[in-house]
């Protein structure tokens, strides 16, 4: 029954990842801004939780403060920089990968350059037997909440004023624009959504993943894949990239530990060949 | 010798049909003008005959050869050349190197790294005869961004008609044009060597007059009459068109 | 024609003249910026011709170097046939990627270079055995063409000389057909087709061109520092590499090659002084974004268009 807990692994860190491509994805399909800053949002995420649980011992209060912390960062950086180049891709992407250095090396200086590991929350660290062995329910916790989050954006996407606002800004911003949505507003909240969610994905991450230098690469590594799979601009690619992701890399290191990230990559070559904009993207 | 036969052609988008099956053919040396109101299935058309678009069913035939589903380059290599109808220069170069490329595609003249395009004294002089022949000798090295639209509408007739093309397509070359700036082009394309065939998009009737010999109206994506200026401004169907739009 | 000779014949006199002038570590130094100006040439040749912004330039330029590594320590291959296999593996590298990421266009040709760059970085760092992982492969020997290049001075002079011929083909390449055609995909692609050229073809041949100078920089490195390791193949070596485009000029070729020496200088300096370089590497990022998007090259265009008309 060990595939049992493979997969529970794989789809643990499934959702994980959907937490961070999710974001990616919104940002890009409204903005086609391909924001390499997302991993360091994910580990500045991890970083600021790791500090709010060792001052305070609350896990709880780490999920909120951490995730609204880095949703201010997105913020800023969409207001005061990303804004001035609007639909210039180039730009646009060097501006990212300087704050993904700048973000790497203040991290360093602040919280050092040992790898650490958040603590779980003493509700979930526990295990509870499963077909004979013994799994981790903080592993089922990530399972559920991360359906739980990607209902509530599939809801707000189908059921909301701003959600509507934003299938009509992604399919077309201009026309959007001349609907009377305020495109700009719609920017900065998707943004704010956006390095919140991949926070989150940091405080959760945290006691499975950890933190350290490096890890900003990984994860964005990682959640470009999702995207590339799943199609940039799609919820659904996100979610469905995410598990695939997930379970490929579960299994790989399990198969192939020296060449993991090839169970990752071969299948991505594959599907890139048949359908250059992934599964559920649109040209 | 028949330049260009399009045989019953079809296009659909997801359902919508854009062409309900045309035919249509132009000998050498013919010069035909497409009419229609917008949405009449013009420019779907002229995509399909340049390659942008590949048509849904039916067959097109370029001096022979079936290039029903070649991509635009390889038509571009048979001797078919084009225009945008909203302007599709290389912006940031100068009006001289837009034209050296017209050339370079047209003789396929493409992998060669040796030597240096300025000491190409061929090509050179070929394009600056271009230039002098249509008037725009004096922007030669200007960048194209920094021209008037009128003189960018001219270079896109221009590049077209670089390569020697057997047969020209025009995609409304006066678009947004004034009045003096329209006559110009006009001139140029009555100007243009006889044997070269020429298929022009137009929705002015009056333009599409001065340049053909025959016409072709089209109208929800089927071509409802064809024939030379007599013919098309007695038939009734087209004028009801015309006038019910304008 | 005359006019243009004047500054290379310059630039010659100050190269051979160098090492007699400033001391060794100096040599050291402007050999690196040598090799980082062709690596940032070859990237050029992808931005600022084809238009193609590529994220993992390094990968070419650490195959490069990993093949005249493990050739030279483990197979003990003569340098004659290791340094052309370099190139030839980089190139090789160029064929596989150009047919993965020249289906993509935009932001997921950005993505899909980065991605495929860390796979190759993933394998230098997993494959322990034969790369010898975080670590790298120490103890490679500088080699011998003719002469001994173990000298810094000796083998300062081969790289000028293998750099200088690659920025004088380099040159040739974007001023021929060829390169007026990659400029004109840069503008429009599908004015291109209808001109008659194949695009893909050209942007695969520009792709491959690129990471065999890529490739051709790796090995140099490599002899230069007489180790390889993951670090080469990096994100952080891809970022470098166009940073120094950016910063010197995109699409001009002589502006990476000022960018790349200005870049090793700072590295240099800053090094010297503080921990701190991936910071200041981030500040520039963002400085020349925001200040000078077109570069030293387009700064100096501005001012000089600026005093011609008062």
């Amino acid at each position: 029954m060990i595939w049992i807990i493979h997969t529970l692994n794989g789809v643990s860190l499934g959702m994980l990842l959907f937490l961070l491509a999710a974001g990616l994805s919104l940002i890009y399909g409204l903005m086609k801004i391909l924001n390499l800053t997302h991993g360091s949002y994910y580990l500045v995420g991890a970083y600021i939780g790791s500090t709010v649980i060792e001052k305070t011992g609350s896990f709880a209060l780490a999920l909120i403060v951490a995730p609204l912390a880095v949703a201010l960062l997105g913020v800023a950086m969409e207001r005061f920089f990303l804004r001035r180049f609007h639909l210039d891709e180039l730009p646009q992407t060097l501006l990212t990968f300087g704050f993904l250095f700048i973000i790497a090396d203040l991290c360093l200086w602040i919280w050092g350059g040992d790898a650490i590991l958040l603590p779980k929350p003493a509700l979930f660290s526990t295990s509870i037997a499963i077909g004979g062995n013994f799994y981790p329910t903080y592993r089922l916790l990530l399972i559920v909440v991360g359906f739980a989050v990607a209902g509530v954006l599939w809801w707000f996407q189908e059921h909301t004023r701003i959600g509507a606002m934003l299938r009509a800004g992604v399919d077309d911003a201009e026309t959007a624009r001349a609907l009377g949505i305020d495109v700009s507003l719609l920017f900065t909240v998707v943004f704010a959504v956006g390095a919140f969610l991949a926070a989150l994905g940091g405080v959760l991450g945290g006691p499975i993943i950890g933190a350290s230098p490096g890890a900003d690469f990984d994860v964005m590594l990682l959640a470009f894949v999702v995207v590339i799979v799943g199609g940039l601009g799609s919820l659904r690619g996100a979610l469905v990239g995410g598990l695939l992701v997930g379970l490929l890399d579960n299994f790989g290191k399990i198969f192939f530990p020296e060449f993991a990230l090839f169970t990752i990559f071969v299948p991505m070559a594959i599907i890139l060949s048949f359908r250059p904009t992934g599964l559920f993207g649109r040209a | 010798m028949t330049a260009l036969v399009i045989e019953d052609v079809a296009k659909n988008f997801g359902g919508v049909s854009a062409l309900r099956g045309v035919s249509l053919s132009l000998e050498a040396g013919e010069r035909l003008v497409m009419l229609g109101p917008n949405g009449a299935g013009k420019t779907t058309l002229f995509h399909t005959i340049a390659g942008t678009i590949i048509a849904t069913s039916g067959k097109i035939s370029l001096f022979g050869d079936d290039i029903t589903n070649m991509p635009p380059d390889a038509r571009a290599r048979r001797g078919l050349a084009r225009t945008f109808q909203i302007t599709n220069l290389f912006p940031s170069l100068t009006v001289l190197q837009n034209i050296l490329l017209a050339i370079c595609g047209a003789r396929e003249i493409t992998f060669q790294f040796l030597r240096s395009m300025e000491s190409r004294r061929d090509l050179q002089a070929r394009a600056r005869e271009l230039l002098e022949q249509w008037g725009l000798a004096a922007s030669a090295d200007q960048t194209v961004r920094n021209l008037s639209y009128g003189e960018q509408r001219q270079i896109e007739v221009v590049m077209a008609l670089s390569g020697e093309p057997r047969l020209l397509l025009l995609d409304e070359p006066t678009a947004g044009l004034s009045p003096a700036e329209t006559l110009r082009v006009v001139e140029m394309v009555r100007k243009l060597p006889r044997n070269m065939t020429i298929l022009m998009i137009e929705h002015d009737m009056d333009v599409a007059f001065e340049v053909a010999e025959r016409v072709a109206v089209m109208h929800q994506g089927r071509l409802i009459a064809e024939g030379d200026e007599a013919a098309i401004r007695a038939n009734k169907q087209v004028s009801d068109i015309y006038l019910g739009l304008e | 024609m005359r006019r243009l000779l004047l500054p290379w014949a310059l630039a010659a006199i100050v190269f051979v003249a160098l090492p007699y002038i400033v001391p060794d570590y100096y040599v050291g130094l402007v050999t690196k910026m040598l090799i980082f100006a062709l690596f940032a040439m070859s990237l050029d040749l992808m931005i600022g011709y084809v238009g193609l912004a590529s994220l993992g330039h390094a990968a070419f330029f650490g195959l490069g170097g990993y093949t005249v590594g493990l050739l030279g320590l483990k197979a003990h291959v003569s340098e004659w046939i290791a340094l052309p296999a370099g190139v030839l593996v980089a190139t090789l590298g160029g064929v596989l990627f150009a047919f993965l990421a020249l289906r993509a266009r935009g932001s997921y040709f950005l993505m899909i270079t980065l991605a495929l760059a860390q796979v190759v970085w993933g394998i230098a760092f997993g494959w322990r055995t034969l790369t010898g992982g975080d670590d790298g492969l120490p103890g490679i020997k500088r080699p011998t063409f003719f002469i001994s290049l173990a000298d810094q001075t000796a083998f300062y002079y081969f790289v000028v000389l293998l750099v200088g011929l690659s920025a004088i083909a380099l040159t040739m390449i974007v001023r021929s057909p060829f390169g007026l055609a990659l400029l004109g995909i840069r503008e429009s692609e599908t004015r291109m087709r209808a001109l008659g050229f194949n695009v893909w073809r050209h942007q695969f041949v520009a792709f491959v061109f690129a990471a065999a100078f890529a490739g051709l920089a790796g090995a140099l490195f490599v002899y230069q520092n007489k180790f390889v390791n993951p670090a080469f193949l990096h994100v952080v070596m891809s970022a470098e590499a166009l940073i120094m485009v950016i910063l010197g000029g995109v699409g001009t070729l002589l502006g990476p090659a000022i960018g790349a020496g200005l870049i090793i200088f700072l590295e240099d300096f800053i090094s010297s002084q503080t921990q701190r370089w991936l910071l200041i590497l981030g500040i520039i990022y963002v400085v020349t974004t925001l200040f000078a998007p077109r570069g030293l090259i387009g700064l100096y265009r501005d001012f000089v268009a600026r005093r011609s008309k008062p």
